[in-house]
């Protein structure tokens, strides 16, 4: 996947960021609610993304820079198309999640935080996704897959593939 | 207004919804349509009941009858004999709504019946984007007498005399922190709510914000008008979707409705509340670094004094209570001070919600008052541990908190005894572990979350907090070295000493509680290199006991490894060198020939 950001095929994603920046540039914090808007509206955050909130807002690159980097939700590269989260959260976790963890990523060979080659799967660790009643949770980008075992994993992922 | 014969309640909280729940209620309208029922049952989607464990859960009103595990595929079923014929669907009911053939009612279940249900009274109830239901249920009476019937500090001194305490973790006094925001003097004042839920296992709030909104909504405004504020805001993790969506629903609704924004009630007091979304980051819990976040900037927390009360939002006197607090507020209004002391204890009036999982048959969200016993929530409540296991401690707190083991089961649970044993109240995140867990692993476990979460501000909890992962994860690998305990140790109590905020200050507590409680488990890894528990891989060794072998081969065919021998009908081994200690041997051998050690 290139990184390169492509200004021409970006446009009225541009657009509707700016818009959203105009809006809100008033308010008080706006800094959180912009990065918010930008990460969904691109899926990640660019140099150049940054650029456009840092000129809006007026606020520094190095202080855009420094939110985007401190919170786990922004990422500053592109994530895959299917966004895999298994819960390491502790009521997962004392019923096995990590070793569907580890199956995942024996299966995709990437680690937490990585995207496959094909861009097809990004793999994170979450926190308690709130259906510990399911212990041990997986979600695939909104579906939530519970009660899992090791052996399920490979099926899962299949349906995606 | 058109009166329902039934009220079908169909979960709608997180663990419901992921297994569908939405399409079950989408799918019981069109049924009830098609029957010619749509004017007869209402179908009506709510926050968690929280019996997360068997859902997704319905209830049918008025005779209370619970259904769980249910399927698309069933509801047509309870549509035609149920609701039309008025047979109760015998084998979609929850197991323990059943017994000696009698079909119990919802709030007889065990499960309910030793609950108090105070913070989530709505919860499992109403319809949580609907305010009408919010209303009919008293909701917004108590900000109305606020407003016409009471001075500020009238307010101020019910929550006061109420002797509720922040249910955030640290067990503040409520009123005296609106109080100290009262007295702080400020052109300006705001009034947030913590809804980080930042304890990795645990979704109390998160129920809360989802089946109840407006019960927060409605505290925060008595809040605003007690300290002279008129801007709130939540401060909400941006993982909760659909709480998030309901609470926006909701703002939206109080603002139509007159009860939010400007001349509320025509009692010329204006207030308004925005949400801000967090993103991701633990530390953001902690009060001083929520604030930094609203205000856009990374979130590291700052020196306490000034406390927020003084010196908060844009250097604004600040008051920020917690979601479960809030949710408090109005109900102590409408019933008085009187009813909540009467329940709970003497110093920790009212209840707390705890999320309880792990290794537990009742996955849940369970409401109790204070002063219940360890052993009554896990056992009376919870339905005790699957599978006929062992029972072996108890995890509250989450990060920061501690395990608490079987001879303390019969403690009381609040604020006090819990530190007393080295725990904390925390949040109400609740893990139970069985005979399986090891303990050191899971303060591996929560070591690593700190690790992970902690801001970096300060070199004690930054570095300190890795050196400790760093020793536990050499124990749990089984290259742990004599003085590793007592190093340990030495750097708990040094974190402890000098981190700057709570998360640092407290990190340490899951290694010294079980440490405390578990030495053993601790010593049995690094001089025995032996893992009692049989949990951390690398110190176990599988062996197959020659008496009970009967030979059948079934091990040695599904071996990944070849790492088993052996000729039909005659005792098989396992090479040690071979075996990669994948468990696949265990679970196949029809006989139990095949033991960890
Ligand atoms: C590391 C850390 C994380 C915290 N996380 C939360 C949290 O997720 N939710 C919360 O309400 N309080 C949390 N707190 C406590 C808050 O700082 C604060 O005490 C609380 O919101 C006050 O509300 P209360 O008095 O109503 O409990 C955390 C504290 C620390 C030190
Ligand atoms: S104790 Fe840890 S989390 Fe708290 S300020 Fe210091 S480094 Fe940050
Ligand atoms: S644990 Fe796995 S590798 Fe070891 S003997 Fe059993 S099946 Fe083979
Ligand atoms: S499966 Fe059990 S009984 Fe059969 S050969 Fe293996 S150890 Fe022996
Ligand atoms: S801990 Fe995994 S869903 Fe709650
Ligand atoms: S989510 Fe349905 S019972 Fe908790």
């Amino acid at each position: 996947m290139g990184l390169k950001f492509d200004w021409e095929k970006n446009k009225e994603k541009i657009h509707e960021l700016e818009l959203f920046i105009e809006e809100n540039k008033n308010k008080k914090g706006a800094l959180m609610p912009v990065l918010h808007k930008a990460q969904d509206i691109f899926g990640y955050l660019p140099l150049e993304v940054q650029n456009i909130i840092s000129e809006g807002l007026s606020v520094p690159l190095s202080e855009v820079y420094g939110v985007a980097t401190f919170y786990s939700k922004f990422s500053l590269i592109p994530k895959g198309e299917y966004t895999i989260g298994v819960c390491l959260g502790t009521a997962c976790y004392v019923k096995g999640s990590q070793e569907i963890l580890d199956k995942v990523q024996e299966i995709l060979n990437i680690q937490v935080g990585e995207t496959t080659a094909d861009g097809k799967f990004s793999l994170q660790a979450t926190r308690c996704l709130g259906a510990c009643g399911l212990a041990p949770v997986m979600v695939i980008n909104d579906e939530v897959y519970g009660r899992l075992t090791p052996d399920a994993v490979e099926g899962i992922l299949e349906k995606y593939k | 207004m058109n009166l329902y014969r039934a009220h079908v309640l169909v979960c709608g909280g997180t663990g419901c919804h992921s297994s569908n729940s939405d399409k079950i209620k989408e799918k019981m309208e069109d049924r009830i349509k098609e029957k010619g029922l749509e004017n007869e049952v209402k179908v009506v989607m709510t926050g968690c009941f929280g019996l997360c464990e068997s859902g997704p859960n319905v209830v049918v009103y008025p005779e209370g009858v619970f259904y769980s595990h249910v399927k698309l595929s069933d509801v047509d079923e309870i549509v035609d004999e149920h609701l039309l014929k008025g047979r109760v669907v015998k084998r979609l009911l929850f197991k323990e709504a059943v017994e000696e053939n009698i079909i119990k009612s919802v709030n007889e279940v065990d499960f309910y019946k030793k609950q108090t249900r105070v913070a989530l009274r709505n919860c499992g109830i109403i319809d949580p984007e609907n305010i009408e239901e919010y209303i009919a249920y008293d909701g917004y009476q108590a900000l109305a007498r606020a407003l016409t019937e009471m001075t500020r500090d009238e307010v101020i001194q019910l929550v006061k005399d109420s002797g509720l305490r922040g249910r955030g973790g640290a067990g503040f006094p409520t009123g005296l922190k609106w109080d100290f925001t009262k007295k702080a003097s400020g052109d300006k004042k705001y009034v947030v709510c913590n809804a980080d839920e930042g304890d990795p296992g645990a979704f109390m709030d998160r129920s809360i914000l989802e089946g109840d909104p407006h019960s927060v909504l409605e505290a925060m405004t008595i809040a605003g008008y007690a300290v002279g504020s008129d801007q709130g805001y939540i401060y909400i993790r941006a993982e909760y979707p659909i709480a998030v969506k309901r609470l926006q629903i909701a703002i939206n609704q109080a603002r139509e409705y007159g009860l939010l924004g400007e001349n509320i009630l025509n009692s010329g007091f204006n207030f308004d509340i925005e949400l801000r979304l967090g993103a991701g980051a633990f530390v953001c819990g902690e009060e001083t670094a929520l604030i930094e976040s609203i205000e856009g900037k990374r979130g590291m927390p700052r020196n306490k004094p000034p406390f927020p009360a003084n010196e908060g939002l844009w250097g604004k006197p600040t008051l920020i209570n917690n979601v479960e607090t809030y949710a408090n507020i109005p109900v102590i209004f409408q019933r008085g001070v009187d009813w909540f002391r009467s329940i709970g204890t003497e110093k920790s009036p009212g209840t707390k919600v705890f999320a309880l999982g792990g290794k537990i048959e009742n996955t849940g969200l369970v409401e109790i008052p204070m002063g219940t016993t360890l052993r009554d929530i896990i056992y009376g409540i919870g339905g005790g541990i699957p599978k006929g296991k062992d029972f072996k401690a108890v995890q509250t707190g989450g990060p920061s908190g501690g395990c608490i083991p079987k001879e303390y089961l019969d403690t009381p649970v609040d604020y006090e005894s819990l530190t007393k044993l080295g725990s904390i109240m925390g949040s109400g995140g609740m893990i139970v572990m069985d005979e399986d867990n090891c303990m050191v692993d899971i303060a591996r476990f929560f070591l690593d979350f700190t690790v992970d979460e902690s801001c970096g501000k300060c070199t004690a909890c930054r570095i300190g907090t890795r050196r400790m992962l760093e020793i536990l994860e050499k124990i749990t690998s089984g290259k742990g070295e004599p003085g590793d305990i007592e190093k340990l140790e030495e750097l708990a109590n040094n974190i402890k000493d000098s981190a700057l905020c709570g998360l640092g200050q407290t990190a340490p507590n899951p290694v010294v509680s079980t440490l405390k409680y578990f030495r053993d488990e601790y010593e049995a890894h690094v001089y025995e290199k032996r893992c009692p528990s049989g949990h951390c891989r690398r110190l176990v060794t599988f062996v197959i006991r020659e008496d009970l072998c009967k030979g059948c081969g079934l091990c040695k065919r599904n071996c990944p490894n070849d790492a088993i021998t052996g000729e039909v009908r005659e005792a098989h081994v396992i090479d040690p060198e071979k075996c990669i200690k994948c468990g696949t041997c265990i679970e196949k051998c029809p006989f139990g020939a095949i033991e960890k050690r």
